[in-house]
């Protein structure tokens, strides 16, 4: 079956002037000039992108790279300055829980007024009243004005209210990061239902295991232009790449500040099995991983420990260690030092897993850090899917 | 691979809880095609309206058409958070133009001695303070009407123009209200006005619904931009409230400046002009003393100028509402 695109953003830009006087008499006195004291800020710059029906899109990217504005722009809540946002089907935006609420009002009425914000007649909010409340799971307080209600119980009804609306396109900024846990996982359900019922969900968030978890394409922005495009996996690598980029400026930024920082690095990382695989290896199952690990320090390193760690390509970390905790105090260093970690029988799933290592100042401050040192791929017996891996047993009982 | 196999493990287990898994799978692409087949079926929509300045007229008025239930629903809001927890309720909406009434006529009226010339000098006074309250309530609500509501506008797409009109439908509730007192009044004074006289009443209230409507469209847009606005507008309030015969009879206006190019100005006031026109309404006890010629037709004028007004002021409002997300 073909695929209809839903959400066609053409070419679209957005800029923003950024004015440093609003008055009525700064802008008088300063009339004609008034060019000085204007900045462009382009929080979009010609971004094409076309969502198709069904797809669940996680737009990334770091603070200020212009998500929330392509999403507004979506909503139609944020005018772009040129190009074309074009789209099918009902929309709703959740930018803000309870953005429509009235705290003067009881709850009960601003289930109606929030719902038509949304765009829900009457009747059908009538109908699906006792749903809403019944999701919410604060019946007891339904009568009640909404600004006696806890930040909890607020959110709640609002997202109660918000999936009841029956949209084909749902735009999602940050707001599932909210509630106690067991509200949260029925938010999560219930977002997971959308999209078994075909419904396109654009979904903006910071916490990026949540794009992997639910998307199956991810946009990364960076600084108002698309940087990737594609299944969450690559996406998300392209951005940790950038965070890794960023973060290394800053710390030698940092470096340069301060010369009395260690400047010991990581030359080198290499991964050997106990099955005499090197290079990119192949661990099977019982066998021993060795992390090798180069350092080369041009001043003395004193007081510090070396760390390793095993992540997903996701980058979620499964497994980290290093000398402090391992009770190996590290001597002073000076000029290259190889070390060896070994991990014995790593109970992995099949999958590609990298391998992190980084320096530590005693004070816990970073001296290097290299996130992606290495790759090694696990080949298990298929048994099972998922990082961890056992020998389970099955047998019926009774 | 380990993040898709999440996923796939986890569909599997929420499937075999709820029902066999093949016919919830069959259900649930039923469903997904369903919805494809219908998207399919419309047509691709810009997001959000293009600023085309005739065109865009059409597409304004059947935004806020479709939803007008919504207007009731802020309507409502207004009117039942104004007033909550206070134990008098919708009684202090007419507390103050009662106070005011008492004000003007025991200063006015006794102390200056206005009321010796004019005849039911409380009905008439009350008459014009009723359009008066309507008038202003309208304009300077609903000047700061979107930027009171920045935080719904910031986050959620609805035809901007429901904010002012909200304001509209609120401040006509409370001028119900008063319309009550004063036709109550008008009773008790045993003058109560019949037949033509609530064709001068209509005529009026729709000069002053279109006037104020344009008014609080452009004023309430041009706020965002700049605040000055809303204070530039209660400067002009108490301004203009002194330019129209609310306390004082035209009589004496005419008096001053009778025949001068004045005196048209002065007429060209809509507000003049529906005051005058609530007059002729309610004030019976009025109607030997001079209004200005050609009241009725400068009435109609007043209505078809009103009409190409709003129209302007609509348009101009849905310019500068393209930015009003980022300049809140």
């Amino acid at each position: 079956m073909a695929r209809i695109p839903v959400v066609q953003v053409d070419d679209v830009s957005k800029r923003f002037v950024i004015r440093k006087e609003k008055s009525l008499k700064e802008r008088l006195v300063n009339f004609g000039r008034s060019n000085l004291h204007k900045e462009d800020f382009w929080a979009l710059r010609n971004v094409d992108l076309e969502i198709e029906s069904g797809t669940t899109v996680g737009l990334v990217g770091p603070n200020g790279s212009g998500k929330s504005t392509l999403l507004k722009t979506i909503g139609g809540i944020v005018q772009p300055t040129s190009g074309e946002v074009r789209l099918r089907g009902r929309l709703a935006a959740l930018l803000e829980l309870g953005a429509g609420f009235h705290p003067d009002l009881t709850g009960r009425e601003n289930v109606y007024l929030n719902a038509a914000i949304l765009g829900l007649s009457k009747e059908q909010t009538d109908r699906h009243f006792d749903a809403i409340v019944d999701f919410s799971g604060i019946e007891r307080f339904i009568d009640t004005q909404v600004k006696f209600y806890s930040s909890g119980m607020y959110v709640r009804l609002a997202f109660a209210v918000a999936i009841h609306v029956d949209p084909d396109v749902l735009l999602v900024d940050e707001v599932l990061a909210v509630g106690d846990e067991p509200f949260q996982r029925k938010c999560l359900e219930r977002i997971r239902t959308f999209q078994h019922e075909g419904r396109t969900i654009v979904l903006v968030t910071h916490g990026l295991d949540q794009v992997a978890e639910f998307c199956d394409r991810a946009v990364v922005l960076e600084a108002g232009t698309v940087a990737a495009d594609g299944p969450p996996l690559e996406s998300l690598r392209v951005l940790r790449a950038d965070f890794e980029a960023t973060r290394r400026e800053e710390r030698e930024r940092q470096m340069q500040a301060d010369e009395s920082r260690p400047r010991a690095q990581i030359v080198g990382v290499a991964l050997r099995t106990s099955g005499g695989a090197v290079g990119r290896p192949v661990l099977r199952a019982e066998e021993d991983l060795t992390v090798a690990v180069e350092i080369e320090s041009p001043t003395t390193l004193r007081d510090w420990s070396l760390g390793i760690g095993i992540a997903t390509p996701m980058g979620t970390v499964l497994y980290q260690t290093n000398t402090e905790l391992l009770g190996t105090p590290m001597g002073p260093l000076d000029g290259t030092g190889r070390f060896e970690f070994t991990l014995p029988d790593l109970r992995l799933g099949s999958g590609d897993y990298t391998v992190v290592a980084g320096i530590t100042g005693v004070d816990g401050s970073e001296v290097h850090h290299v996130p992606e040192a290495a790759h090694f791929a696990v080949e298990a017996d298929g048994s099972s899917l998922g990082p961890l891996r056992t020998s389970a047993r099955f047998a019926p009982v009774g | 691979m380990t993040a898709p196999g999440v996923v796939l493990c986890t569909v599997l287990l929420a499937e075999t809880i709820s029902a066999p898994a093949t016919t919830t799978r069959k259900h649930m692409t039923d469903i997904v095609e369903e919805r494809a087949a219908v998207l399919a079926q419309q047509p691709m929509r810009p997001a959000s309206p293009r600023p085309g300045f005739a065109r865009g007229t059409a597409t304004s008025l059947r935004d806020v058409l479709a939803h007008r239930e919504l207007l009731g629903l802020l309507v409502r809001r207004e009117l039942k958070a104004r007033y909550k927890d206070s134990a008098l309720g919708f009684v202090w909406s007419l507390v103050r133009p009662l106070v005011l009434l008492l004000i003007y006529y025991v200063a006015l009226g006794q102390f200056l001695g206005a009321a010796r010339q004019i005849d039911s000098f409380a009905i008439f006074i009350y008459s014009g303070l009723t359009a008066w309250t309507l008038w202003s309530e309208i304009v300077s609500v609903g000047t700061s009407s979107i930027v009171a509501n920045a935080g719904l506008i910031k986050k959620v797409y609805l035809p901007r123009e429901v904010f002012p009109l909200s304001v509209v439908g609120s401040a006509l509730f409370g001028f119900c209200m008063q319309l009550i007192i004063l036709v109550g009044a008008t009773l008790v004074a045993r003058q109560f006005p019949v037949g033509t006289r609530w064709g001068w009443f209509f005529l009026s209230l729709a000069v002053l619904l279109v006037w104020g409507l344009a008014l609080a469209l452009v004023l309430s847009a041009t706020n965002v931009y700049l605040r000055d606005i809303q204070y530039l507008v209660e400067v002009c309030m108490q301004v203009f409230f002194w330019l129209s015969p609310i306390v004082y009879s035209w009589k004496l206006v005419h008096g001053v400046i009778q025949g001068t190019v004045w005196e048209t100005i002065y007429l060209l006031n809509p507000m003049t002009l529906v005051t005058l026109g609530f007059q002729r309404a309610f004030w019976v006890a009025g109607d030997g003393t001079a209004y200005p010629p050609d009241l009725e037709s400068n009435l109609w004028l007043a209505l078809g100028v009103g009409v190409l007004a709003l129209w302007l002021c609509q348009r101009v409002f849905a310019r500068l509402q393209a930015n009003f997300a980022q300049e809140l």
